[in-house]
């Protein structure tokens, strides 16, 4: 059990995490508009289910907390509170106190159990503010005789009176149940009254007509009794009294002989129960046989009327997996479309009908299935913008700015990896918006601006990415600013002619830092550089535009999963590589006077525009000669196109990412390998950074001439 | 004819929109030997049981879409299902709930936190 109980915890702690996420924006939601019944009542069962869950899985601090919570909650859902900046405010606490909670396992430390105290006392002193006349219900009813037995050696004796009301089957009662429960507390001999049956044309069969005189000689307490008829109290008339304490009545014959009485007169009065006492002695006991219904129900056979329509809902229903299964059903996907690969080629190359059937087949369900899986992954990305209004709002109020915050396209699907990823980096960005970019309300308004700052943050997809962008109405970048810095940190030279993207960009360097003064939230000494690290990781693209005093946006284009793409395969000499397919613009042949039309520059003419080109022979130092017509594949990124030389193209390729491991790390060009399905390898390119690199070239290139 | 119902297994339905909640009842009842299902909220119970046989419904009160009392009420009034027993689940600080359960036609309560022991005893209490 101990066993299954920990389970239970780990169910419970990713549930709290849920239900605090939605508590968070049930407050952010009421903080706008305090009146909101629908947020308040989620607001309240999240606090609801937490406190009963918590309880239940031992997080007795959880459910202390959050009991205070509710409570609260309780009267705001019955307008007998009004939500308040304090009470959102002291939520906000509680959420904040719950994850530690729920992060630490069971045990906290003292100075968490002071917090807790103090933010209980929080909210009882608010309760007792702002609601004096409030009286709290404390019942509580836990039906377990067993918790307050007294032992007693003797028994006693009870007569029970019982009339369930008519209705008693409606409410899901079952007496006979009841009669046996009675029955397993003693000796237990119940009289049933049927009398109160009516005639066959008036009988309503599903009403109880039945009302039962019960006599009972038991060691276990009144309390044990009461328990039996805890449920039916409310609906049905019952008197339980004592008629002996002394354990005489406690035998058959005197049950028989009561029961007799009961059954005749309905009464029981003292000079009965005496004359049972003297004569239990003389164990003489007058025995009248009359027929003695012991038990019996009323219930009528029921009809079974035909289903009728239910409503019928769309089915929207979801399981929870572990993250790890999923990986590593990705990961067989990945060999499946590798072995896939292999089979479609070697079948290629055999005059096999049936085979290439065979193959073909394979490779359409596989194509479905690695489609399918990827799915899977995908979350929307509305789950972590949710979490930045939360630190919108407390940055702004720690830094003194206002700022309203916009998201969209939050149910653009990214992988769950992914998503899980971006989150560091647009926590950075966002910090740096409205520290660095938001002025404060006073210059805003001297600069002609609306008072509080807008912050947009939004996603869209873009072919095989997805684009997120950062966009604030602040202060913006200043160019010359960002180039002084950098000149002096040694970042550019200073006579370097660079576009003012080029000059933005630069603030993603390592050792740049933007802000003039150190503060708290985002001059921690680490540049926006971790940003860029963070989406090269992902494979993704960072970009920088900014309106000097008006807006800056910063662009991320994440690829929509990291497991596998599709890519253009390429092949020079023996060695073969891969490009995202994403990237990759046309192919174009280049022949040798095309070389030699270009004087020696790598530049191309494709329909009337300038491509810089690169040889891929070059770059890895193949060797070998080109062949007599080269091909070049055209990439873009970003509005820059560039041309990568290669021998010959080959084709699309499903390119399941392998990485490299640890001693490639820092070879940048390459973002991974892949294996071919002839068992080959082939290495897959990175074409942000080839574009770095020959920018890189011809800077250098340009300075020495 | 009376059909013994004791011979064979019991089907009670869990609503609760808190599935740790759910686990916790589900395994406490199965290892009792109950056939338990689940279901999250009220539209989704209804939807559940849908001719299906059910002998005992345990349902939470606050739940989105459904909540318990408004289930309780709507079994009440159907045929096949309008005398079988529902335990509500409350808190202390809901007596006043309980007593709308109980009017809505709930047979009885459970107030957590509860220990498996007292969930049995409940569920022995109204089911057999």
């Amino acid at each position: 059990v101990s066993e299954e109980l920990n389970r239970g915890r780990e169910v419970f702690r990713e549930e709290a995490c849920e239900l605090l996420a939605e508590l968070e924006n049930c407050l952010l939601e009421l903080e706008e508009s305090p009146d909101n019944k629908e947020m308040i009542e989620r607001a309240f069962r999240a606090m609801h289910t937490l406190k009963g869950s918590g309880s239940m899985f031992g997080f007795d601090a959880i459910a202390n907390l959050t009991h205070e919570a509710e409570t609260v909650y309780d009267l705001v859902r019955k307008g007998r509170m009004k939500v308040t900046r304090e009470l959102v405010d002291l939520s906000f606490r509680v959420i904040d106190r719950i994850q530690v909670m729920i992060g630490r396992k069971e045990k906290g430390t003292s100075a968490d159990n002071a917090e807790i105290e103090e933010i209980i006392l929080s909210f009882k002193t608010f309760l007792s503010s702002s609601l004096t006349q409030h009286q709290e219900e404390r019942k509580k009813f836990i039906p377990s005789g067993d918790l307050e037995v007294m032992r007693k050696e003797t028994s006693v004796t009870y007569r029970i009176f019982f009339q369930p009301d008519p209705d008693v089957f409606l409410k899901g009662f079952n007496l006979i149940l009841m009669l046996n429960e009675l029955a397993q507390l003693g000796r237990c001999t119940p009289v049933a009254h049927s009398d109160g049956i009516p005639d066959l044309e008036q009988i309503d069969p599903e009403a109880c007509y039945t009302s039962w005189d019960v006599l009972l000689s038991t060691t276990k307490g009144i309390n044990a009794v009461k328990d039996v008829f805890l449920f039916i109290e409310n609906n049905c008339q019952l008197s339980i009294h004592s008629i002996d304490r002394s354990g005489i009545l406690d035998s058959e014959e005197a049950h028989k002989h009561l029961s007799s009485i009961l059954f005749e007169r309905r009464e029981l009065n003292e000079q009965d129960v005496e004359k049972i006492l003297s004569a239990g002695r003389s164990a003489d006991v007058l025995h009248k046989t009359k027929n003695r219904e012991s038990e019996q129900q009323s219930t009528a056979p029921l009809q079974k009327i035909a289903n009728s329509s239910t409503a019928q809902l769309p089915e929207v229903s979801s399981i929870r997996v572990a993250v790890q299964k999923l990986d590593k059903l990705v990961n067989l996907v990945g060999e499946l479309v590798t072995v896939q690969a292999r089979l479609s080629q070697a079948v290629a190359f055999r005059d096999d009908p049936e085979m290439h059937l065979i193959a073909e087949a394979t490779e359409r369900l596989t194509d479905e299935l690695r489609e399918s899986t990827m799915n899977i992954r995908l979350v929307p990305i509305g789950t972590i913008f949710n979490r930045f209004r939360r630190l919108v709002r407390d940055l702004s109020n720690e830094l003194g700015k206002e700022v309203e915050f916009f998201t969209g396209g939050g149910e653009t699907e990214l992988d769950k990896n992914v998503i899980e990823k971006l989150h560091d980096p647009l926590v950075h960005i966002i910090r740096n918006s409205i520290d660095h970019g938001i002025e404060t309300p006073e210059i805003r308004i001297k600069r002609g601006k609306k008072r509080s700052g807008m912050l947009h943050l939004s996603a869209e997809y873009s072919g095989a990415n997805v684009l997120i962008k950062i966009k604030d109405d602040g202060a913006g970048i200043d160019p010359e600013i960002i180039r002084k810095d950098a000149v002096e940190k040694g970042l550019i030279k200073e006579d370097a002619a660079l576009s003012e993207r080029d000059i933005l960009s630069v603030i993603f360097l390592p050792g740049f830092s933007t802000s003039e003064k150190v503060t708290k939230v985002s001059g921690r000494g680490v540049g926006l550089d971790i940003v860029k690290r963070s989406i090269d990781a992902l494979l993704g693209v960072v970009d920088i535009q900014s309106k000097k005093g008006s807006e800056t946006t910063i662009t991320m284009r994440i690829p929509l999963t990291l497991a596998i793409i599709e890519g253009l395969l390429l092949k020079v000499g023996n060695n073969q590589y891969i490009v995202p397919l994403s990237a990759v613009e046309e192919c174009i042949e280049l022949t040798r006077e095309d070389t030699a039309a270009a004087h020696g520059r790598h530049m191309i003419n494709v329909r009337g525009k300038i491509v810089p080109y690169i040889s891929l022979r070059e770059i890895f130092q193949t060797a070998g000669n080109s062949p007599e017509i080269e091909q070049i594949v055209i990439a873009e990124l970003n509005g820059r196109r560039i041309g990568l030389v290669v021998d010959h193209v080959i084709g699309e390729h499903q390119t399941v990412i392998k990485s490299l491991g640890r001693v490639y790390r820092d070879i940048d060009l390459v973002s991974g390998a892949t294996i071919l399905g002839n068992g080959k390898v082939a290495i897959i390119l990175n074409i942000p950074k080839i574009i770095e690199y020959m920018e890189s070239e011809e800077m250098t290139g340009a300075e020495t001439n | 004819m009376m059909i013994k119902e004791g011979m064979m297994s019991k089907r009670i339905l869990i609503v609760d929109d808190s599935a740790s909640m759910r686990q916790m009842i589900n395994f406490t009842l199965s290892a009792a030997g109950y056939d338990v299902s689940e279901a999250e909220d009220g539209m989704d119970a209804l939807k559940k049981m849908n001719g299906e046989p059910v002998h005992m419904i345990i349902a939470d009160i606050n739940m989105p879409n459904m909540d318990g009392i408004e289930l309780t009420r709507k079994i009440r009034t159907h045929a096949d299902y309008k005398f079988i027993p529902i335990i509500i689940l409350t808190t202390e600080s809901q007596s006043s709930l309980k007593q709308e359960g109980k009017s809505a036609g709930a047979t009885g309560w459970i107030v957590k936190p509860f220990s498996p022991e007292q969930l049995i005893s409940v569920v022995k209490k109204v089911l057999g």
